[in-house]
């Protein structure tokens, strides 16, 4: 996966609780085989006017100007502000494909939906937890200052206002650990191979019935 | 010491290893595969040069793109159909069991698994898919997974995972009639919220639970994931185990007596605590009907549509402000009096047989309203759809007006061609009323299976209990 130590991005404030995955990426985008090229398609029916389709051209569709990421001032913006429940619904990976594509690198939120949380670190997004209040002022500060930017440093585990103001955030160690290396989780699972093995043998035993 | 919770001894059941921050390595029984979520997976093995480490464990079948229309023709999206095709290729190459779409076995992958006893008590079940919480109603830790893990599934057979917190959904009392599972998942993430099972497990017990069929069961813990929790489980008890006797992957013989044994002691001790415990009156809960684009946005059949003026908080105002003007309604309209353009039966939620003899049971005799643009049933599997038709279920539906079609996930998600136009209000007995959920601009009220038959021969929703 892809690494994540330091980012200074600038910040698009997304002003919706309980954001889905529908939302994020809709449905008819879902038919592809691949995993690259969601970006163009991510709100999809909140970006645009007119109705999207896989094989679509970009350029040729009716952007959507009220819509806060179509703003010109938030154009390359990699960092996401957003509201309680982020990701909430469906299981679909293609919602952090689709983010990462885009050029996101980090979402701050009060709260995420657990499986969309945990598809994020699978693809280099950083999903940071900050209190509601803390979030309330930073949508305050990010309208009112054009081009505002935050600087996230993983590995201290802080997010760092323009003002100099820094906030501390959680986030668990094995996963932190894999992000700042960008590991592969595949490889490092097997190397508990023995035990894998040690455990199969234990069950066909005590439960012969889970194996063909 | 206190007792353990169920999911604390399933848990146990599956720890293949533990790192020092109790991350956890965890053994998966069962692997359920669909079309949308894998093809990337099967991607990255192939790159990595990795192969499945056990086929026994998979089982894939394509449900999110097929038609439900004739199928002799295959599928006309070219799109969809190399999704599918792509499945099937994977599936020929890795040597995975799939049940193509030509298969009678073929259907939902959260009905076909329980259908097929490839869901069992005291498994892991996990699925590139949200609902698999469906699957936990048999006393299995049954969650949804991203492609990534999906694919880390196939090459080890284990997923990291820290353990969840605990909850207690107790509904005590009996429901009164007309009421079903549906209304209570509704009614309990209209108690706590969609984000309200963040974070944890929920075991859903109580007097009201146990009398549940296993269709109920799974129906409330597909539901799971809409109040936020990524497993729902129901504990094992006679219902469990006689409904999955004798079918296909069920063990047999000395096995099926080793596994009850194992199975009748997948319950929470009488001690066990929760972190949280929620308790909810059956005898209370009334017909369900969602008025928003949440499905925390949930109402009775004799409420009205809320006015966002008395919303808890400045967030929710502006949440219920938008839904409201999203789903073209105005605060205080009764629900009731709220026509419906169309109506869909089926979904992992609602498309088991059960479901479609209660949807069957408020539709005979009459017709679907002339308002009505569309209804349709979509049985859950072929199985399902056969067994409807040897009760002549279908005969009810199809003389009433309704659609009878064959079976797959269909304007659940509006993936393949069922779905709505804009603007177009539906009665649905799926999952989320999300907006464009089914289909760009459409407006979704989810509620039972009976409660969407009464709607559309009413032309409107209807208490079913009036009927
Ligand atoms: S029926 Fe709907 S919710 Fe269920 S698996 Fe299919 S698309 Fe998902």
């Amino acid at each position: 996966m892809r690494k994540f130590t330091l980012l200074d991005g600038l910040v698009v404030p997304l002003d919706r609780a309980n954001v889905d995955t529908d939302a994020i990426i809709p449905k008819q985008f879902l038919k592809s085989i691949k995993r690259a090229g969601f970006g163009p398609n991510l709100f999809d029916e909140w970006r645009y006017l007119d109705h999207g389709e896989p094989g679509m051209d970009p350029a040729t569709r009716k952007p959507n100007p009220e819509f806060v990421l179509n703003f010109p001032r938030y154009k390359g913006a990699s960092v996401l502000l957003a509201r309680d429940n982020f990701g909430c619904g469906s299981s679909r990976e293609h919602a952090p494909w689709a983010l990462e594509d885009y050029g996101f690198r980090a979402i701050i939120a009060p709260s995420y939906a657990d499986i969309f949380y945990n598809n994020c670190f699978k693809n280099g997004i950083l999903p940071i937890v900050l209190d509601a209040a803390t979030v309330e002022r930073l949508f305050r500060e990010c309208e009112v200052s054009k081009g505002y930017r935050l600087k996230v440093n993983l590995d201290k585990q802080t997010v760092t206002t323009p003002g100099g103001e820094v906030l501390a955030f959680e986030v668990d160690g094995g996963r932190k650990h894999r992000m700042l290396n960008g590991l592969d989780d595949i490889g490092l699972t097997l190397l508990q191979g023995e035990k894998i093995m040690a455990y199969e043998e234990r069950r066909r035993v005590e439960a012969p019935w889970l194996f063909a | 010491m206190s007792g353990l919770t169920l999911f604390q001894k399933l848990w146990d059941a599956h720890v293949v290893h533990v790192e020092a921050d109790g991350t956890t390595l965890l053994y998966i029984d069962r692997h359920l595969v669909h079309e949308v979520t894998s093809p990337q997976a099967f991607e990255g093995l192939k790159l990595a040069h990795r192969t499945p480490r056990r086929v026994d464990a998979a089982i894939a079948v394509p449900d999110h793109n097929v038609p439900t229309t004739d199928r002799s023709q295959g599928i006309a999206d070219p799109i969809s159909r190399l999704q599918v095709e792509t499945l099937d290729a994977n599936c020929a190459e890795f040597g995975i069991t799939e049940f193509k779409m030509d298969d009678i076995r073929q259907g939902i992958v959260h009905v076909i698994g329980p259908e097929e006893g490839l869901t069992l008590p005291g498994m892991t079940v996990v699925c590139g898919d949200s609902h698999t919480s469906t699957h936990g109603a048999f006393g299995a830790l049954a969650f949804g997974i991203g492609t990534s893990e999906v694919e880390h599934v196939l090459a080890t057979q284990c997923l990291w995972q820290k353990p969840s917190k605990t909850m207690l959904v107790k509904v005590g009392g009996q429901l009164g009639r007309g009421v079903t599972a549906k209304d209570i998942a509704l009614a309990i993430i209209g108690e706590i919220g969609t984000a309200g099972g963040t974070g944890y497990a929920i075991e859903f017990g109580g007097l009201a639970i146990r009398a549940l069929s296993m269709e109920g069961r799974m129906t409330l813990c597909n539901m799971a994931i809409e109040a936020g929790a990524r497993a729902g489980m129901v504990a094992v008890d006679q219902t469990t185990i006689d409904y999955v006797k004798g079918r296909p992957y069920s063990p047999k013989g000395a096995a099926w007596d080793q596994a009850v044994a194992w199975w009748n002691t997948l319950h929470s001790d009488a001690d066990a605590r929760f972190d949280r415990v929620v308790e909810l009156d059956a005898a209370k809960i009334e017909p369900q009907v969602t008025w928003g684009t949440s499905p925390e946005m949930v109402t009775t059949i004799g409420g009205r549509v809320p006015d966002p003026a008395n919303a808890p908080s400045e967030v929710k105002r502006q949440d219920w402000t938008r839904a409201l003007e999203y789903m073209g309604l105005q605060a205080g309209t009764p629900i009731a009096e709220i026509p419906v353009d169309k109506v869909f039966i089926g979904s992992c939620t609602n498309s088991r047989i059960e479901d479609l003899r209660e949807a069957a049971a408020v539709a005979k005799g009459r017709k679907v309203a002339s308002n009505v643009k569309l209804a349709m049933v979509v049985p859950g599997s072929g199985l399902v759809k056969q067994q409807a038709e040897a009760e002549g279920l279908d005969k009810i539906f199809i003389e009433a007006g309704f659609e009878w079609r064959e079976p797959g996930c269909s304007m659940c998600l509006a993936m393949n061609a069922d779905r709505l136009e804009p603007g177009e209000r539906c009665a649905s007995t799926s999952n989320r009323n999300f907006e464009g959920r089914q289909g760009q601009g459409g407006r979704t009220h989810l509620l039972s299976p009976a409660m969407a038959a009464a709607a559309a021969c009413a032309g409107h929703f209807a208490d079913v209990r009036q009927e």
